[in-house]
């Protein structure tokens, strides 16, 4: 197995890849807080170009399943992963990878939008411009991933104006599209839409089906309908509450096709959560 | 119908007895105290301005010029504050020079790079006990390390052993403030930034230290200019009671190296001569203190609305 992330960017552009490759797999994913386990067993394989969305109960650990994918968890202190989660065959949690590296790749949206108080311009080239990428290109880099965010026509008259000052939905837009700008092909959303109004949720969520051709989305939603809406397959967590003590684990129940999940799962847990009859 | 309307009239007055209620007294009593807290504050600021500035005036109006420039001498009305100024600048610049640097750093290593464990928590809380030494413990430190060890480099009892004392009382506060304005610094923007693929360090340099700054500059400059008014550590690293035989410009660097006075020193030991003409003065050089460090306070807010539109 190779750990060079670039050979498996490079095998991704070669000529017809063999049909459905995940980009991403868990494998016997285990997650931990101190002493603490957050997750159980997580096996999932993520395709290219497709819309997965991960929904669950409260404190299933989805999110955090989430955050395993460009390493986002071990900024918490005392987060412990093992197990594999593979990117293009490559172990994001080999000792030679870098974490930088991998989050540069794997682009992240999270749940409020985190504009960084800076210029419109500047949100977006922060991340083109840490990579290195000539100053030159940075006009084209903001307008693209602008209109690929569909924010384009709304702000391209106040570029250098401050971005805490667009509102809610247009602040999530603008994460995506700084999300964008690092040319990633993996975007994690964190429950993208769970501060934002209808109006807006529904522009994000056309947006989604937009990016999807151009990139592999993994999006962590509170809303079932959301999820039917917007993904392709379906992964439902759970909790799971130990007998002999108060220790709640999290345990993917069922990982499938979105319209299987809602309309005929496996498992009863699954419908009992879909059909809202969870306790 | 008409015992509906017997319930009405009874339930409207008992809405209005609710709503009327008692007089709320000890809220009152309360508020009554707090204010008189803020009062007492404020007259005994403003009686403290008046005494000084009344006592002052005539020095300050009539040869203010010539109190500026002129040397501590025997009789009040030729003395001047001219020494202690120069020493209290190159005090402050050196400190400033020394503690922001040094103390930013560290409360940067502390809140971002720093595992949490037992060993940080206990330097921590050592930081914050040593922000409560008194200053005259830190006067017999720098006495031992910056005058007796490192005399080759600071020359002595000069300017600069003064300042690097002062930069040395300063330096726990310095971490403390910044270490806070670092940790209000929300985590949705660190997020923001290693989610895009930035290293710790750009993380840092980009968007905490920018969020930061307002703070940091704050609690460091409102510091520096508590501790430009500290006679005792200077007393103990030998700053001069009388005038000074080192005659440089007020901006010459040389007084670094060169025996020195400051502005409390001066204060102290002008309102402790019985002469006549020096409680005078003495008021005249508070003032002169006061505004020095209004004048740095003022740069401090300064600063801070710059970095604030910034963000």
């Amino acid at each position: 197995m190779t750990v060079d992330l670039d050979s498996a960017v490079v095998a991704k552009g070669a000529v017809a890849p063999p049909a459905p490759l995940p980009v991403l797999t868990a494998n016997d994913l285990q997650v931990y807080y101190g002493d603490f386990q957050a997750v159980r067993n997580v096996h999932l394989a993520i395709p290219r170009n497709e819309i997965v969305a991960m929904i669950g109960p409260s404190g299933c650990g989805k999110s955090t399943v989430l955050r395993c994918f460009n390493r986002m968890n071990e900024l918490i202190d005392g987060c412990r992963v093992t197990g594999h989660v593979c990117y293009h065959g490559v172990d994001l949690y080999d000792p030679r990878v870098d974490a930088v590296e991998v989050r540069r790749r794997i682009g992240m949206v999270f749940q409020k939008p985190n504009p960084f108080p800076k210029s419109v311009y500047e949100n977006v080239v922060f991340g083109p411009r840490i990579a290195g990428v000539a100053r030159a290109e940075f006009d084209g880099i903001v307008e693209s991933s602008l209109r690929k965010a569909a924010l384009w026509d709304e702000v391209k008259d106040r570029l250098k104006a401050s971005a805490l000052g667009l509102s809610g939905g247009q602040q999530q837009r603008l994460c995506i599209a700084r999300a964008i700008a690092s040319n990633p092909d993996v975007l994690l959303m964190d429950e993208p839409c769970s501060a934002l109004d209808p109006i807006a949720t529904g522009r994000i969520e056309d947006l989604m089906h937009e990016l999807k051709a151009d990139y592999t989305i993994v999006i962590v939603t509170h809303n079932m309908q959301q999820a039917a809406r917007v993904s392709d397959r379906t992964a439902f967590f759970t909790v799971e509450v130990s007998s002999d003590s108060d220790r709640r684990t999290g345990v993917l129940v069922e990982y499938d096709d979105t319209e299987k999940i809602f309309s005929n799962p496996s498992d009863s847990r699954t419908e009992n959560y879909v059909t809202g009859r969870f306790g | 119908m008409a015992v509906a309307r017997v319930l009405d009239a009874g339930m409207a007055d008992r809405v209005k007895v609710s709503l009327t209620g008692a007089r709320d007294g000890r809220g009152f009593l309360f508020r009554t105290l707090l204010q008189l807290a803020l009062l007492l504050t404020v007259v005994i600021l403003a009686a403290l301005l008046v005494q000084v500035l009344t006592l002052g005036w005539e020095t300050l109006a009539t040869r203010l010029g010539d109190f500026l420039t002129a040397e501590s001498r025997s009789r009040a009305h030729e003395a001047g504050v001219f020494q202690g100024l120069r020493g209290t600048l190159w005090i402050g610049v050196i400190t400033t020079l020394v503690a922001f640097p040094l103390g930013v750093s560290a409360a940067v290593y502390l809140e971002e790079y720093a595992p949490r464990n037992r060993m940080t928590a206990f330097i921590e809380l050592n930081i914050r006990n040593l922000a409560g030494v008194p200053s005259v413990v830190y006067g017999i430190l720098a006495y031992t390390i910056f005058v007796t060890l490192l005399r080759p480099v600071t020359g002595g009892k000069t300017a600069l052993s003064g300042a690097l004392a002062v930069a040395v009382l300063v330096l726990p506060v310095v971490i403390i403030t910044s270490a806070e304005a670092i940790r209000a610094v929300p985590d949705s923007l660190r997020e923001a930034g290693f989610g895009v693929g930035a290293t710790r360090w750009e993380v840092i340099r980009s968007h905490v230290l920018p969020y930061a700054a307002p703070g940091i500059l704050t609690g460091t400059l409102l510091s520096l200019g508590r501790a430009l008014g500290e006679a005792a550590p200077l007393i103990l690293v030998g700053a001069v009671a009388g005038s000074v035989g080192y005659s440089g410009g007020l901006l010459d660097p040389g007084q670094l190296r060169e025996q020195f006075t400051a502005m409390p020193i001066v204060i102290a030991t002008w309102s402790t001569n019985a002469r006549p003409g020096f409680d005078q003065i003495t008021a005249a050089a508070i003032v002169v203190l006061l505004v020095v460090v209004l004048m740095a306070n003022a740069a401090a807010i300064g600063l801070r609305n710059r970095f604030e539109k910034k963000r």
